[in-house]
């Protein structure tokens, strides 16, 4: 393979993960955190950058074109390169990545946004199965995910003690996470002396669903010193789809994610921080089993999705959130993942690297 | 340098109100396997697949891809789903273009669709939303205001638009695969057609389809594989601007002009009308041929109502520069694949491969697609010859 | 599939999902004042255009709007179609009038309804006025205004339309 030009992370910024957004509008949850990033470059707006890409989701608000109203916080007179993925922003990413190395843009602004506490979740995220067969039987998204932590307990893959310690873990590092929606230090006995709501699931297995939106800026390596920036470089990115057919799948694996992270070379140097997006406990078991990582990896030292969910913006807060580490200082490499779909079936990792 | 890329397949399905022989996998399947077979290739062949539809109401299931992925021989690949509005079509083919383009990819597929039988996207489109003026009268009674500012402005004569949806049946009735087959079409019968929008007719608005299109896009390296000739990506571009702000420029958006002017600059085009041999352009109203001449550069302002007069953009008439070849967005408007059709019969223009509506010798061609209010541009030249 | 089963082309699967909708915080403080029978418009910091409804930015410069503008009731037509087919849950019967309207001292249009006017004599640069509901009838919405209708006030030219003071046409002659 013929070298590919390096990207460089600039800028990164997130709302805080609220349980309801109150009377804030699309343009009004965006409008800061396009602020942020643009500030943490020296940039004005829009026209500042060669390319901006957006996350989405129509049936999370409730209304065709939500992304047409983000347009509104931009900037974009005179016209600018503009795309949209329907997907979690981290694809918006990617597709700003293959921008920038096919020579069209020299950085990019990136954004993904939510306001998913206009409806009820779960159930809306039911109408994304088979038209045919699934979604008419209206499985929500918990019943899936607990179906899925059911075989893996019953594999003798996790417990619902291990389910727990994920959480009391996520919390503990929320801690420092000021964004945080949910944090504290809870004990492994507390949690599991609540009932379950979906069983095996207890409600603290779930992350919760937060309303918000996060910005990122990436970049060449040379705009980046042009810009004389701090910077952090994606140093491998890949991302990959399974079926469809649930039946179909071994739910207590993600060969998906393990692909993605061999296509994104996650085994050519330690793993010293993952930031996972697993919006159940037990996926990030999953998870952690398949990018293989072991005890010398912190896990979402940032409290992960656990502490707060942004819908259509957590694949590329976990980027970011690898990103602010780097680039502190606090270390050198480190992963980041993104997901899609009923019991992860659509998933993106990429490794992010100091310069 | 962006590395070369070219399309070396092409699949569509025929386009129809109602595909009730087919789910919404089968008729993505049907365009896909199409493609592949047009590229002699099967689905080893693809590394990844980029998907576009208009919004999800449309059809009542979120993120499509996720069920699709099956139907598309996509498992274990890359699967990226975009969304753009109308213009949808013609960015999931620049998206797709731009794994090739990136060196990232050697091979991809990229297939777009609307089954709009399978709801109702009038109704989708007009979910009750509080705080607004419940006007929601379709995009025919966004567009309508618009065009009547363009005839005010150009003094065109009254039946431009009337002659446009004339041309493009007539167009679309050398194409097999077109939903609207009236190749006994009159200026009488569109004039006499229902006013729905004041000034656009019935007959001077596009239907609603079902369909699909797809495109197999590669490598240069890979395009000697693939036994038809190619069409090579000589320019890609997109724009976008906002819906609504003080002194924007509706009839003449200013996203479209710049976004031509970014595609004719990396195909070497200084003069469209001279260089390019026919267009593919987003006409949903026929009254936007004579705007598009305009934005796009082939007439100056105020004149592209003489171009779509004089015949020029006819086939029939034996033009010089055809547009809408294939009966356009007027004759089948599967709406989120009709910006990749466009994107498409441009593609089997300079392939020599359009059947009974090729222009012939075409070598360069020009698609184009536009949503929104007519703020979301995407466009690429394509040419029989290797840039 | 044996040959006395027919082929299933169709079932229906309704979908019913229930939102809380919000319009934001700036359209939020549009719809308390319109209760009141007001228009407040925003102007941006930047370029100084007012915006009404106001969405909370200036989608041209990308700036949040704070600043409140009250704009009176009259307007003028920028371009306008006669419907003449119903729209999907609507009372209105075509063929009516809607028009992209301007209001004094705006610099943006928006969508709605014209009426007491022959069809045949709307016209771009009309100048026309908000006819309003009973007062008893205001709730939060652009709909306390029932329709526009034309007043006897000379034409407005097409390039002053969306440039005049919030004195109105008058004013600025
Ligand atoms: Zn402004």
């Amino acid at each position: 393979m013929t070298a590919m030009k390096e990207i460089a992370v600039v800028a990164f910024s997130q709302s805080d993960c609220l349980a309801r957004a109150g009377a804030a509008n699309e343009v009004e949850l965006i409008m800061p955190q396009l602020r942020a990033v643009f500030g943490q470059v020296g940039l004005n707006n829009a026209q500042d950058v060669d390319f901006v890409c957006s996350g989405s989701c129509d049936y999370l608000q409730g209304a065709a074109f939500a992304f047409v109203a983000g347009v509104d916080a931009l900037g974009a007179v005179p016209p600018i390169k503009e795309s949209h993925v329907e997907m979690d922003a981290a694809w918006a990413l990617y597709e700003s990545i293959l921008k920038i190395r096919m020579d069209q843009a020299e950085s990019a602004l990136i954004y993904g946004f939510a306001k998913a506490s206009a409806g009820e979740l779960p159930t809306v995220l039911s109408q994304q199965l088979d038209p045919y067969y699934l979604a008419p039987l209206w499985v929500d998204s918990v019943s899936l995910a607990a179906m899925q932590a059911r075989l893996l307990i019953e594999k003798g893959l996790a417990t619902e003690q291990a389910m727990a310690g994920v959480v009391a873990r996520a919390r503990k590092h929320a801690m420092v996470n000021p964004h945080a929606q949910v944090s504290g230090e809870v004990s492994i006995e507390t949690l599991l002396a609540a009932d379950t709501v979906v069983s095996p699931l207890r409600e603290s297995d779930c992350a919760p669903v937060a309303d918000g939106a996060a910005a990122m800026i990436i970049c060449t390596v040379d705009k980046a010193r042009e810009w004389g920036v701090p910077y952090a470089v994606i140093s491998g990115i890949d991302h990959r789809i399974e079926t469809h057919n649930l039946g179909m799948r071994d739910l207590t694996d993600s060969p998906s994610t393990r692909q993605a992270a061999a296509g994104a070379g996650v085994g050519r140097g330690a793993v010293e921080v993952a930031e996972l997006c697993a919006p159940f406990s037990h996926q990030e078991i999953i998870l952690t089993r398949a990018l293989g990582l072991g005890d010398d990896t912190v896990i979402n030292p940032s409290g992960g999705v656990m502490a707060g969910n942004l819908m259509m913006a957590s694949g590329l807060a976990r980027i970011g959130e690898v990103f602010r580490r780097i680039v502190s200082g606090d270390i050198s490499r480190g992963v980041a993942h993104a997901t899609s779909g009923p019991c992860l079936q659509h998933n993106l990792v990429a490794v992010l690297e100091s310069a | 340098m962006a590395k070369l890329a070219a399309v070396v397949g092409i699949g569509q399905t025929h386009y129809k109100t109602r595909r009730g022989d087919v789910s919404i996998a089968g008729l993505v399947r049907e365009a896909a396997v199409n493609a592949l077979e047009d590229a002699g290739l099967g689905w080893d062949d693809i590394e990844a697949v980029i998907i576009g539809k208009a919004p999800d109401m449309f059809e009542g299931v979120i993120m499509p891809e996720i069920y699709l992925t099956d139907a598309l021989g996509c498992n274990g690949k890359p699967m990226l789903r975009v969304h753009t509005a109308g213009s949808v079509g013609g960015s999931t083919a620049l998206v797709a273009a731009s794994h090739v383009q990136s060196g990232m990819f050697k091979r991809v597929l990229t297939v777009t669709f609307e089954k709009q039988s399978e709801s109702n996207a009038m109704w989708a489109l007009s979910t009750p939303q509080p705080f607004s003026v419940h006007l929601n009268a379709g995009a025919g009674g966004y567009f309508a205001p618009i065009i009547r500012e363009y005839m005010r402005r150009s003094g065109a004569p009254y039946d431009v638009g009337i002659k446009v949806a004339v041309k493009d049946r007539l167009h679309g009735a050398r194409n097999p695969l077109a939903h609207l087959q009236l190749p006994e079409i009159t200026m009488k019968e569109v004039e006499d057609s229902m006013m729905l929008w004041d000034p656009i007719r019935f007959l001077e608005a596009c239907p609603s389809s079902d369909g699909a299109c797809a495109m197999v896009i590669c490598s240069e390296d890979l395009v000697a594989e693939s036994p038809k000739p190619p069409a090579w990506i000589r320019g890609v571009a997109m724009r976008s601007e906002p819906t609504m702000y003080a002194g924007r420029e509706e009839v003449s958006p200013q996203a479209g002009r710049d976004c031509a002017a970014d595609v004719y600059r990396q195909a070497g085009i200084t003069d469209p009308r001279r260089d390019l041999d026919c267009a593919e352009v987003y006409v949903p109203f026929s009254w936007y041929e004579p705007m598009w001449l305009e934005n796009l550069g082939f007439a100056p302002e105020g004149e592209g109502w003489k171009l779509t007069m004089s015949g020029a953009t006819s086939l029939d008439e034996g033009g010089d520069i055809p547009w809408n070849c294939s009966g356009g967005v007027l004759s089948s408007n599967p709406i989120g694949a009709s910006g990749m059709i466009r994107f498409a019969e441009a593609a089997r223009q300079v392939r020599g491969d359009a059947g009974a509506h090729q222009v012939e010798g075409a070598r360069l061609a020009l698609g184009h697609a536009y949503g929104g209010g007519a703020q979301f541009f995407a466009m690429w030249v394509v040419g029989a010859d290797k840039p | 599939m044996s040959e006395d089963t027919e082929a299933v082309t169709r079932i229906e699967t309704p979908v019913y999902l229930q939102y809380n909708f919000t319009a934001g915080r700036a359209p939020a403080r549009f719809l308390e004042r319109i209760r009141q029978g007001v228009l407040t418009g925003q102007r941006c910091p930047r370029c100084a255009n007012v915006y009404i409804p106001p969405r909370g930015s200036c989608p041209a410069c990308g700036v949040p709007t704070e600043e409140e503008v009250v704009l009176p009731d009259k307007a003028t037509v920028q371009s306008f179609t006669v419907v003449a087919i119903p729209i999907p849950n609507n009372p209105i019967k075509p063929p009516f009038v809607i028009a992209n309207l301007v209001l004094d001292g705006a610099n943006i249009s928006f969508i709605h309804l014209m009426s007491e006017c022959e069809n045949s004599e709307v016209h771009i640069g009309q100048r026309v006025q908000a006819v309003w509901k009973p007062e008893a009838e205001w709730t939060y919405a652009m709909d306390n205004i029932r329709y526009f209708k034309p007043i006897d006030e000379p034409d407005v030219p097409v390039d002053r339309i969306g440039r005049l003071p919030i004195g109105g046409w008058e004013d600025e002659q």
